[in-house]
Parts: structure tokens; C-alpha cells; sequence
């Protein structure tokens, strides 16, 4: 029994892994196309149908590239920097619920790697020492530039995640549970939590934008201050880490705003024609992850939609106006709980 | 298992402890000093209080180094910069850490006697038991705590304005 638990839960990591990356990758390419779509362009179209293929040919291109790792910079510290910013981005699909259990021979099967009791705080966790990667790379390159971007990027980093703590705050009061798993399945039918908490989605939304380093938060790479910012001395795969690590950001920011606001894998009706557990559990697997290509679709068309800030309007928007409006969101869920006694 | 990971953690602990002092690059001594705290943090988790990690890693590795790296790296120390400090002060110093040390020792000597207080609660490191004792049990000291940490960030912003009107 026991070998069959890990075996299972072997299986998940795999999966979720795998999925995680396959799609990270794909993103690159799907970026490719929206932009193309949105400035009326046809985008990749030569490797393979359709350009199917450009993310393989932009791994194979990374890897074939020269590796330069500068001879004054410290070498473990170097390296470090793109692993951790790597790792960081992968860990947080562990606590993620894809889907309602799946029942095989009377033994029920959750599709989450784990649901520990503090699943929101172990995100939280995650995100902040997601910090390290880049500011480690950036110190360790020796590069003014470098350093510049690093500290820039981490000090917008430590912004956004006070007030993004904070509008979490105010989800948890409402949900009553740090769990992920018991907070996507509160959202069963229409009692989605951006409902009750729209000014906490709005806050979450941009600050999670803020965090993966997404436009119009951008700031840490901008070629004419900053050459390339934070990773203006790397080449190769360890600069290809950096960069994916945004992508597998983007997916997995994509997934814990579905599950957080937009139900999960829940939706509404379905349960009125499909009655068995296992279909229903399928069908969770697509919805969520319709959920979560929205999300990318809608990280992408910001992108392609919006200027940059300016980095003082960054930091004035982050600490002037966002930790009030969340303060006053936590204050409002108060007296909502306090008068309708939800 | 549990013993060798307790092992573990403690001898990874205790060496980037150690390591922290040693170092001669102040941004290298942060980072053993982040690994400290996830040394430690790897503890409570054997406890079964994971609460207590998390917050643990969020505050001191996530929030707390992060300054402190940032602070370092933009004064970029170096052994050119490095102040020598005199004798006296060094030897001072090793004196008063030493007595330290013994105060230590004698706190720890009677160790063996606690009893585990909860050995039958297995789950009292949990988010929803650690509210409950902390809503119910000990409402005062915990308000109190809060008033003391909103004096010292008003204290915090307030040295941080450049004039007082």
C-alpha cells in the first residue's frame, strides 16, 4: 500500500511537471502568435506546421549557444542564480488541485500532489525566496548593470507581495481554510470567490502580474538604462532559465488565480448532467485548464495591449495605492462577514 | 528516519551557522544564513508545526535576508572598505560572546528534564489549533503583540520622513 502511494504520488510529480513545462514552453510560442495576431502580423510560421515546432528550435538554439560564465564573478553563485529562479517557479504546482478525485476500485485518487493544511502560506513561501534567483544572479555577474537590475526587480518583487499577502487576507476570511483543495471545492457551482471578493481579484491579478516581471511591470529588463538587467551576463541555457522561469510563472500564477477566484476545476451546471465522480473529474481537468489558457491569453493580450509604467509610478502604485485599497478590502470583508454573518 | 533527518538538519544547521561567521563575504554570509533558517524551518516540520514553518520562511528567508542582501550588495563591502577594528573592542567582543556561551550552557542544562507537554496532541502545531489557543487562550498577549508591531512600524515610517512638518 504504501509503495502504491508512492508510486501514485510519483506519477503526479511527473505529470504535473511535465504538463507544467510543456506548456511554459508552448507559451513562448503562443506569445509569438498573440502578438502576431494583435499587430497584424503572421508570426512564427516556418518550423513545422503551423510554427508548431519554434519552441524545439529556440531549446535546440539555447543549448547549442556558447556558455560564458565570466571569470571575476563567483561561479557557484552563478550558477545558482537561474537554478533557483528555476526551482522556485516549479515547486508551486505541488499544492495546486487540478481536479476533483478520481475513484478507481474503491480507492479515491485526489488530482493534487498535496494538500497540506497551509497551502496558500506554502505559495507565499515559494514566491518570496523566488527573490533569490534573481538577485543572487544579478550579484554574482560582477555587472553594475546587473546588480542594478537585480535589486530593481527585487525591490518591485517585495512590493507587490505585501499587497498581494494582504488580499489574501481577505480571500481566507471569507474561505475559512488555507487549504487549496478545500478552497476550490467551497467554489462548487456559483459561489465563485471573485463574487465576494472583486477588489481582492483586481489587486491579486496585478500584483501577480507584478511578480512574474510581466508588462506593464516589466521594469527589471529595459535596454536603455540597463543593458539587460539582472541577466545581462548570461548566455545560453542559464539566460534560457531565466527566461522560462517567466513562462512557468505565468502558468502557474494563471492556475492559482483559477483556483483561487475562478473556482478551479468547478463549474456551474455541469453537475446536473454528468453524474459519475470519474467523468466528472475529466471534465474538472479541462475546465481547469481552460481556465488557466485564459489566463495566459490574458497575461499575453495585457502585454501586447499596455505601455510600461515608469519605475516611480511602479513603486507609487504599489505602495500608495494598492496596500490602502487592499487594507480597505480586508475592512469591507470584516463588515460583510460581520452583517450578512456568512 | 525522522532521527537521520532530524541528524541532518541539525549538522546543516549548525555548519552554515558556523559558516556564517566564518565567511569572509558578508553577501555569503547571508546566504549560509539563509540556509540556516531553512535548516530550522526543516525542524518545525518534524514537529508537525507547519504554520510555524511557513510563517518562518516567509518572514526570515523571504522578507528579512532579502533586505539585509539588498542592503549589502548596494554597499558592495569589500576588504579594502573593512573597518579594523581595535584590540580592546576584539578582545571585548570575544569575552562578552563567551560569557554569552556559558549563559547558554546553563539554560540548556536543564533540558532534560521538560516533559513533552503535548505527546499525545500530534496536531497541535496546526493552523486551526494554534488559532484556537491563540484567539481563546492568550487574547491578550497576542493583541498586545500586534499594538507592539504597529508602534514600531508608525516608529519605522516616521525615523524614514526626511522632515517633519
Amino acid at each position: 500500500m504504501v509503495s502504491g502511494f508512492i508510486i501514485y504520488k510519483a506519477i503526479m510529480v511527473v505529470v504535473v511537471f511535465l504538463i507544467g513545462l510543456g506548456i511554459a514552453a508552448y507559451s513562448t510560442y503562443a506569445e509569438r502568435k498573440v502578438a502576431a495576431f494583435i499587430q497584424d502580423r503572421i508570426g512564427p510560421n516556418n518550423a513545422g506546421p503551423y510554427g508548431l515546432l519554434q519552441p524545439i528550435a529556440d531549446g535546440v538554439k539555447m543549448f547549442m549557444k556558447e556558455e560564458i560564465i565570466p571569470d571575476v564573478s563567483n561561479k557557484f553563485l552563478f550558477i545558482l542564480g537561474p537554478s533557483l529562479a528555476m526551482l522556485t517557479a516549479c515547486m508551486t504546482g505541488a499544492v495546486i488541485p487540478w481536479s476533483s478525485p478520481i475513484v478507481i476500485n474503491g480507492v479515491s485518487y485526489p488530482l493534487q500532489i498535496t494538500d497540506v493544511n497551509i497551502g496558500i502560506l506554502y505559495i507565499f513561501g515559494v514566491v518570496s525566496i523566488g527573490v533569490y534567483g534573481i538577485m543572487i544572479g544579478g550579484w554574482a555577474s560582477n555587472n553594475k548593470y546587473s546588480l542594478l537590475g537585480a535589486l530593481r526587480a527585487s525591490a518591485q518583487m517585495i512590493s507587490y507581495e505585501i499587497a498581494m499577502g494582504l488580499s489574501i487576507i481577505a480571500l481566507v476570511m471569507t474561505t475559512g481554510t488555507l487549504s487549496l483543495g478545500e478552497i476550490a471545492a467551497q467554489q462548487a457551482g456559483w459561489h465563485w470567490n471573485v463574487l465576494y471578493q472583486p477588489l481582492g481579484f483586481l489587486i491579486f491579478i496585478t500584483c501577480a502580474f507584478a511578480e512574474c516581471n510581466r508588462t506593464p511591470f516589466d521594469l527589471p529588463e529595459c535596454e536603455t538604462e540597463l543593458v539587460g538587467g539582472y541577466h545581462t551576463e548570461y548566455s545560453s541555457m542559464k539566460l534560457g532559465f531565466y527566461l522560462f522561469a517567466e513562462y512557468v510563472n505565468m502558468f502557474i500564477s494563471s492556475a492559482i488565480i483559477a483556483t483561487l477566484y475562478f473556482g478551479g476545476y468547478n463549474m456551474p451546471l455541469v453537475g446536473r448532467f454528468v453524474t459519475d465522480p470519474n467523468i466528472l473529474s475529466i471534465l474538472g481537468v479541462v475546465f481547469m485548464f481552460a481556465k488557466v489558457f485564459f489566463f495566459i491569453f490574458f497575461f499575453m493580450w495585457i502585454r501586447w495591449t499596455i505601455p510600461r509604467f515608469r519605475y516611480d509610478q511602479l513603486m507609487h502604485l504599489g505602495w500608495r495605492i494598492f496596500i490602502p485599497l487592499s487594507i480597505l478590502n480586508i475592512l469591507l470583508t470584516g463588515l460583510g462577514i460581520l452583517v450578512f454573518n456568512k | 528516519m525522522t532521527l537521520y533527518i532530524f541528524y541532518f538538519l541539525s549538522f546543516l544547521a549548525i555548519l552554515s551557522a558556523f559558516m556564517v561567521v566564518f565567511s569572509k563575504n558578508p553577501v555569503h554570509s547571508v546566504l549560509y544564513l539563509i540556509v540556516t533558517f531553512f535548516a530550522i524551518a526543516g525542524h518545525y516540520i518534524l514537529l508537525n508545526a507547519q504554520f510555524l514553518a511557513a510563517v518562518h520562511i516567509i518572514v526570515y528567508a523571504g522578507a528579512i535576508m532579502v533586505l539585509f542582501l539588498y542592503v549589502i550588495m548596494m554597499l558592495n563591502l569589500n576588504k579594502e572598505t573593512e573597518p579594523h577594528k581595535s584590540t580592546y573592542l576584539k578582545l571585548a567582543a570575544t569575552v562578552s560572546g563567551g560569557i554569552f556561551m556559558v549563559v547558554l550552557i546553563g539554560s540548556l542544562k536543564g533540558v532534560e528534564k521538560i516533559e513533552n507537554l503535548n505527546a499525545a496532541n500530534q496536531s497541535a502545531g496546526l493552523i486551526k489549533n494554534l488559532g484556537h489557543v491563540l484567539y481563546n487562550d492568550y487574547m491578550l498577549p497576542f493583541e498586545m503583540a500586534s499594538i507592539l508591531f504597529l508602534t514600531a512600524m508608525v516608529g519605522a515610517v516616521l525615523l524614514g520622513k526626511n522632515e517633519l512638518k
